[in-house]
Order: structure tokens, then sequence, then C-alpha cells
């Protein structure tokens, strides 16, 4: 008798935890997504099928499981938020989500989490919005393989690709973003990895971030954004393995940095920047291993920016190597590859005899005076450089690479 | 004055000089295009010895023919001949063939390694174009200098004097006055003083078609919004131009006025 009852009880138990699954589509029970978000339980799983879903305001405020089969749309008809989610443990997956609204009083989004814990976000396709994938105060999250593609021209009218705010333990991976304001935006937000994105064509930053520290950023590629990537006012950031490529026009930096502390900066490759690394009152930072081709200036040191460390990069091609506004230098450069390095090597051990130089009589002389720079390539720039190199006066001349490789690392 | 030209001319295309000038400018675009394989990085490169050598070249050879042919030019002023037609045909003869061997030296590599194919053909053209320009007016100015000067060593070292102002010298004080005035607005300044010297109105002519324009910044943006743009270019090529009328007019003038 009590084994039959057992039983019983461990079969009503399982009925009760059994999450359901709600389809939506056209000739469904429910043919609305916020009908069957509202109508679910906890822990259910809401399938939509093919089809175009014209809504707004879908909120999802319990753990649920929000699927698309064969990518659904929803169109917001540029009336404003589409889906807001404000619980824990929710999955949302495979929809194409188009013409969020544009306001300048509300930041509307495709989507949003609002303190949210261990949600996960993934294969959307974004587009026409005004800001794409919005975190607040959430953490513990992913943002998994979406693809982010705006309509921006100005700032003042676009919101960003993938917005953290207050967030903290949250992976972004995978993602392509293109022609937004700024790709990847952080602020407030620590312990957070992006990995292998790719931000495009946006009208302002790649990657911007402000006061959020212990992230990392691996094997990102950013090219063409109009002013390149910032990282500001931060503090233990680890950049490895990215490229910046082709940050090219008259404010366009490949990195910003500014007022950073404590950072690792490996591996990255700066292709064909206006400036390959703007850096700005930034302390304690090493830079190693990273290749600089191609830039207009390779490096822009401005003020105050002590106990840095340049180490084993390949400088290749830039039209200027360095470019520094000070007299004092505190920071140190060993060991990188110059291509416009003239020295010899006597005793053959691939480190060059005579200290190379990076900082340019000319590149100083810019500095002070921006007009001076309509006699790049003149003959007599060539001259005052090479006599410069040779009895520095201005530059500062504890400004060397004393161990400057033969060939390139 | 045509028969002159044409005196001058095969003159010219027959000495060795011609012939060395065309092989060197053949060998240094083989070696360009050969070491980097990239038409418009070789520009770049091609540039800085244009707006170098080919006034040097200019001067000398200007200045090295002029007194050459100094007997010769005395006998043909004792021909019914106009005086401006004998110093115009032979400058020309000096210029045309300079200009030849340029074109020639430098446009054959670029074409065997592709140049029609690529999108930098525009460049070469306008690379081309003030690479002439700089031979005639530097042609000129050596005539010019020859016509004044009897003495062929003081002649020469002034026309080396002037080569070394406008490719050197003028850069110099042109930057010592930046500095200086560096305090007020500059750009038009800039504008002014660089299209006063026909070597910097090429260089940066050149510099705004390349992509590192960029780097010229704000001043590379007010020079952009003149240079860039077709009414600028025009601008660029009529003061090239007026910079080869002056000195020609000069030098007859001085030829027409002048006891031999």
């Amino acid at each position: 008798m009590s084994y039959k009852w057992a039983i019983g009880c461990i079969l009503f138990g399982m009925a009760l935890v059994q999450a359901e699954t709600i389809k939506v589509c056209a000739t469904c029970t429910y043919s609305s997504i916020k009908e069957a978000v509202l109508k679910a339980q906890p822990y259910d799983t809401v399938l939509v099928e093919k089809g175009v879903y014209k809504e707004i305001n879908i909120r999802i405020d319990k753990p649920l499981v929000l699927k698309g089969l064969e990518l659904p749309v929803i169109d917001g008809e540029d009336k404003g938020e589409i889906i807001t989610i404000v619980a824990d443990d929710v999955y949302l997956s495979g929809f194409l989500i188009r013409n969020v609204g544009t306001s300048y009083t509300t930041d509307y989004a495709a989507v949003r989490v609002i303190k949210s814990k261990n949600f996960r976000i993934e294969n959307l396709q974004l587009e026409k919005l005004f800001f794409g994938i919005y975190l607040e105060k959430s953490s513990y999250g992913k943002v998994i393989n979406n693809s982010i593609s705006g309509d921006a021209v100005e700032e003042y009218n676009s919101g960003n690709g993938i917005h953290l705010w207050h967030s903290n333990n949250i992976e972004v991976l995978n993602n392509r973003i293109e022609k937004v304001r700024d790709g990847i935006y952080l602020e407030f937000s620590d312990n957070i990895l992006i990995q292998n994105n790719e931000s495009l064509n946006n009208v302002r930053y790649g990657l911007h971030f402000m006061f959020s520290n212990d992230d990392s950023y691996v094997e990102n590629l950013f090219e063409n954004n109009g002013a390149g990537v910032a990282v500001m006012f931060s503090k233990n950031i680890r950049m490895t393995n990215n490229i910046f490529r082709n940050n090219w026009g008259p404010t366009s930096y490949g990195l910003l940095l500014k007022e950073i502390y404590d950072a690792e900066i490996k591996n990255n490759r700066f292709v064909k920047n206006t400036v390959g690394i703007n850096i700005e009152g930034s302390n304690r930072i090493l830079y190693s291993l990273n290749n600089f081709e191609n830039n207009g200036w390779a490096l822009k040191v401005k003020g105050a920016c002590y106990a840095n460390r340049f180490e084993q990069n390949n400088f290749l091609s830039n039209s200027f190597d360095i470019s520094y506004n000070s007299h004092l230098n505190d920071n140190i450069f060993e060991r990188n590859f110059w291509s416009s390095y003239t020295g010899y090597d006597l005793d053959k051990d691939g480190i060059g005899d005579v200290p190379y130089r990076p900082v340019k009589l000319f590149s100083y002389i810019v500095n002070r005076t921006p007009e001076t720079i309509i006699l790049l390539r003149s003959l007599f720039m060539d001259i005052i450089n090479f006599s410069e190199r040779v009895s520095p006066v201005f530059t500062p001349d504890n400004l060397i690479d004393a161990s400057p490789q033969m060939k390139q690392i | 004055m045509l028969k002159i030209l044409k005196y001058s001319f095969y003159d010219l295309m027959r000495s060795k000089w011609s012939y060395f000038y065309f092989l060197f400018y053949l060998l240094l675009g083989f070696l360009l295009l050969f070491l980097n394989n990239d038409v418009s990085k070789g520009i770049i490169t091609l540039l800085n010895i244009i707006v170098v050598l080919v006034p040097l070249i200019g001067t000398i050879f200007g200045i090295m023919y002029f007194y050459n042919a100094r007997e010769f030019t005395t006998l043909l002023l004792a021909q019914p001949i106009k005086r401006s037609h004998i110093f115009f045909g032979q400058f020309l003869g000096v210029g045309g063939s300079l200009t030849l061997c340029l074109v020639l030296g430098l446009g054959i590599p670029f074409i065997v390694y592709g140049l029609m194919k690529s999108a930098a053909i525009w460049d070469f053209g306008l690379l081309l174009v003030v690479g002439a320009c700089l031979t005639l007016i530097f042609t000129a100015l050596a005539f010019n200098v020859a016509l004044r000067n009897t003495n062929r060593i003081k002649g020469f070292g002034y026309a080396v004097l002037l080569w070394l102002f406008l490719a050197i010298v003028y850069d110099g004080l042109f930057l010592l006055s930046l500095l200086i005035f560096e305090e007020y607005p500059l750009d038009t300044y800039a504008l002014i003083g660089s299209m006063a010297n026909p070597i910097d109105l090429s260089r940066i002519l050149i510099l705004l078609k390349l992509d590192i324009s960029v780097l010229l910044g704000y001043t590379g943006a007010v020079f952009k919004s003149f240079f860039g743009t077709n009414k600028g270019l025009i601008v660029a090529l009529l003061i090239l131009s007026l910079w080869i009328v002056i000195p020609v007019r000069w030098m007859i003038w001085e030829g027409n006025k002048k006891d031999f």
C-alpha cells in the first residue's frame, strides 16, 4: 500500500515540477508572444514558430526559456522597447528583432535585462535598432553569437550595440556588431570577459570602457570605427590578441587609453590606424609583443604616463613611431623591433649595438605647433631629424631603446 | 624656333647624360617596385626623390647646357633669328628632353608592374605632371642664372644655391616662422607659405592625394578643403605653371636686353 502511495506521490510531484512547453504561432492557441509569456509558469519553455510578430514591451518576469524556431521576426514598428527581462534564469534565443523605437528621453533597447542573474542571450539578430542588448545592474549572464547591425549615422540619435551598466561577471562572446554608436559599451561593470567579437563600422567607438575594473577583452576585431576603441578610468584591464584595424581619420585612434592603471596589453595588432595607441595619464601598463604596422603614429604618449613598460613590440613602417610631449620620461622601452632602426650588430647577438631613439625631432615639433605637419616628408625635416638623433637636444635623452632587436619578433 | 628646339633636343637626346638620367629613373622605378611590389607605396617613396632630385637635375642640366652651348648661341645670335626664339627654343629642348627621360624612365617600370590596373594611376599621373613642372621650373631658373653670370663657376654656384634655398633653407625658415608665430592662427599663412615654393607645393599636392593626408590633422583638413577639390588642384597647377611662365618670360626679357 505504502509502496503504491509513494509512487503516486512521486508522479504527482513530477507533474508539478515538469516544465510545460507553450507554442506560439499564427494558428496556435497563443498567437502573441506577449500573451504566451504572460500565461507561462516559471521554468516553462515558450517556443515561437516562424512568422512576423508585431509586438513591443514583452516583459519576462519569471524564469523562462523563450526560443525562436527558424528565426521568427519581432517587429517593434519603431514604437519602443521590445523585450524586457526582469527575472533570473532567463534563456532567450533565436529571434530577429527589428525596428526598435528611437527616443530622445528613453533608451529603448531591443532586449533589456534589469537586475537579473544567470541569463543567457543567444543567436539573436538585431536590425534597425536604437540600443541593442542593454544590461542593467545584472550579473552572471552570457551574451553569445548575436549579430547586431544598425543604421546609425549621427552620435546623438543612435544607441549602443551591447550596453553594460553596473553589471558584473558577464561574458560577451562571438558577437558581431556593426553600424551603431558604440559597438560594446561598459560603465561601472567589473569582471567582464569580452571575447572573439567583431565590432565594425561604428559611428563612435568599437568598444568603450568607463569606470570598469578587472575586465578582459581578448581576440576581438575592431575595424573601421569612427574613433577606434576607448578605455577610460579603469583598472586591471587585460587586452590581448585583439586586432585594431583601419581606424583611419583625423579624430581616430586604434586604442585610446585615459586614466588606466595596471593593465596588460599583449599580442595585439594595430594596423593602419591614424594613432595606434593614444596614452594619457596611464600608469603601470605592460605593453608586450604587440605589432604596430603602417600607423600614422604608433604611440602617442601624452602627459602623466609613468612606469609603463614597452617590451618586445614590433614597430613596422609607421610614419612616426612615438610622439612624446614632455622632456620627462619614466617609461621603459626594451627589446623592441623598430623597422626604422639603422644601427648595426657587430657581436651578432641579435641586439643592435647602438641604442634606438624612437622620438623624432619632427614629432616633437608637430606636438608643439601642429601646423608644422605640412613639412611632413620634406628634405629639411629629414636633415634635422638626423642631426637630432646624433645629438638629442629637444627630445628626452633617456628615451631610448637600449636593446633594439635586429630581427622582427 | 622649332629648328632650334629640334637641334637642342636631339643634341641632348644623343648625349650620354640623358641616357644616364633615363637609366637612373628606370632602375629606380624597377628597384622600388621590386622591393615593395606595391604601386601606391612606390609612389610615396618616389615622392621623396622627385621633389628633391628633379629640381637639382633640372638646375644642373640647365646651367651646364647653357654654358656649353654658349659659343653656339653666340653664333646663332649673329643670324637673323629672333633672340626670344633662340632662348626659348633652347629652354624647351633641355626641359623637354629631361621631362621625357623622367616620364619614360618612371613610366615603363610602373606600367610593367601593372599600374594600369591599379587605382593609383591618377596619383602616379599627378606625380609625373608635378615632376615635369619641377623640371621646367628649375631649368628656367637655371637659364636665368646663367644669363646673368658670364663666369661659369659663379653661375654654377648661384644655381646650386638657388636649389639649396628652395629645397631646404626655405623649409627651415618657414618652420622657424611657424614656431615663432605659433600663438596665432597659422592655417592661411601655412597655405600661402607652402604655395610660394614650387617644391613645397608639389610635395603637398601629392601628399594630399595619398592616404597619409589624415596625419595632417586640422591643418590638413584646411589644406584638403582647398587642394582636395578640383578647384584647388587647378589653382595649384596654375601656380606651378606661373612658376614656369614667369622665369621663362624673365629669361627672354633678359636675353633680349643682354649685350653678348
